[in-house]
């Protein structure tokens, strides 16, 4: 259909002056994509573009640097925790966040993750959890569920040989150093909007020095699940969400009697 | 109803489909033609979109702008 913008229009939505030109190289449909750009949505719209460091893991997101218009750094296989703190507590008036897989933050990188959390970092930390090793061609990740096939359980996880997926995330928020932490997805429009609303929200802590701020991202992995991304997004809500359910899992004190009373 | 449209960068699109299920309208639909890429890139198919960017917020690349009739205007009209 030819299509003419009427010359009165408006823009009302365009791709964030925050991420590069360079056009990702993530799988069509996953959700590496769609968090990259949120992320950078909020770093343009609370204006912070030259104060914000990231800190990039190994994994298929290795090259979030090349997308995203801030200044980054690359960090050893699970170690972007650690890498963050460092950056930190040398910048403190930076926005500083690692960005990990779960085979990054919850497999090779547990350690540096449990003791970022305990030591209350003053960081954000993104996790997205496919409950898969994408990068290197879907292998089992700590988070794969019970009966997923993967190239390393091809009969499907087993928890007597392997154990139940590990819900770090609420491990996590049993920790007093973590401050706000948060389940969130990108299976449709109205989920994205509230997980831009969760980083939103942890970038502001950050500015207070509250302690760590921890997103985890229920998301996919159409090529290591073996679907097509719209499969993947309905696998999500049947298969991820009772063991991974969204919501809260730490809220600040001082917010939760507000909560309570206003349910969002 | 408000009237909104969008262009889509047919060179990043990936073909994933987010934004054609994200649609309240049902305005996209895949292309019978095949970017440089080789994937089947997402066009507007019907003159009915709202400019409401569900589909801009799904899309992972991101290749949607959109666009919207100003409120301004719509108050001139009424
Ligand atoms: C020290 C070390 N061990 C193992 C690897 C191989 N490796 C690369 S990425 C990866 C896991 C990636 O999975 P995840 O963190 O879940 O990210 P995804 O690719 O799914 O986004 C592994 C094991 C490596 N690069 N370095
Ligand atoms: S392998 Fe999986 S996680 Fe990696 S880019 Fe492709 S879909 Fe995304
Ligand atoms: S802006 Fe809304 S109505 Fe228009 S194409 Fe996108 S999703 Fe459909
Ligand atoms: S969501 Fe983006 S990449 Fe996917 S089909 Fe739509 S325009 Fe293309």
């Amino acid at each position: 259909m030819e299509n003419k913008i009427p010359e009165e229009f408006e823009v009302v939505y365009c791709k964030p002056s925050t991420l590069t030109d360079m056009p990702m190289h993530y799988c069509p449909g996953c959700g590496h994509g769609i968090v990259n750009k949120i992320l950078m949505e909020v770093v343009e719209e609370l204006n912070i573009q030259d104060k914000t460091i990231g800190v990039a893991p190994v994994g298929c997101s290795v090259f979030a640097y090349n997308y995203m218009n801030i200044d980054m750094q690359e960090a050893a296989h699970g170690r972007a925790s650690a890498v963050a703190t460092g950056i930190k507590r040398v910048l403190p008036d930076r926005y500083v966040f690692s960005y990990q897989g779960d085979g990054d933050l919850a497999a090779i990188g547990t350690s540096e993750t449990i003791h970022t959390v305990n030591r209350g970092e003053n960081i954000l930390m993104i996790f997205i959890n496919n409950a898969i090793y994408g990068m290197t061609g879907g292998q089992m990740a700590p988070t794969t569920l019970i009966g997923q096939v993967t190239s390393t359980s091809p009969y499907g996880r087993e928890a007597a040989a392997i154990g139940n997926p590990l819900k770090i995330t609420d491990m996590l928020a049993q920790l007093p150093g973590a401050y706000y932490v948060s389940r969130h997805s990108i299976h449709t429009s109205n989920a994205i909007r509230k997980l831009k609303k969760a980083i939103t929200k942890s970038f502001e802590y950050q500015k207070e020095k509250k302690g760590t701020c921890f997103i985890e991202v229920v998301s996919n992995c159409p090529s290591g699940w073996k679907m097509t991304p719209l499969e993947s997004m309905k696998w999500i809500e049947e298969h991820m969400f009772p063991i991974y359910p969204l919501g809260d899992l730490k809220i600040p004190k001082e917010e939760s009697k507000v909560t309570k009373e206003n349910p969002n | 109803m408000i009237k909104g449209t969008v262009k889509i960068d047919e060179e990043i699109c990936k073909g994933c489909e987010l934004c054609i299920v994200a649609c309240p309208q049902g305005s996209l639909g895949l292309s019978s033609h095949i970017n440089t890429h080789g994937y089947r890139y997402v066009e507007l198919i019907k003159d009915n979109c709202t400019g409401c960017i569900n589909c801009a917020i799904v899309c992972p690349e991101p290749a949607i702008t959109v666009y919207r009739q100003p409120k301004t205007t719509k108050s001139k009209v009424a």
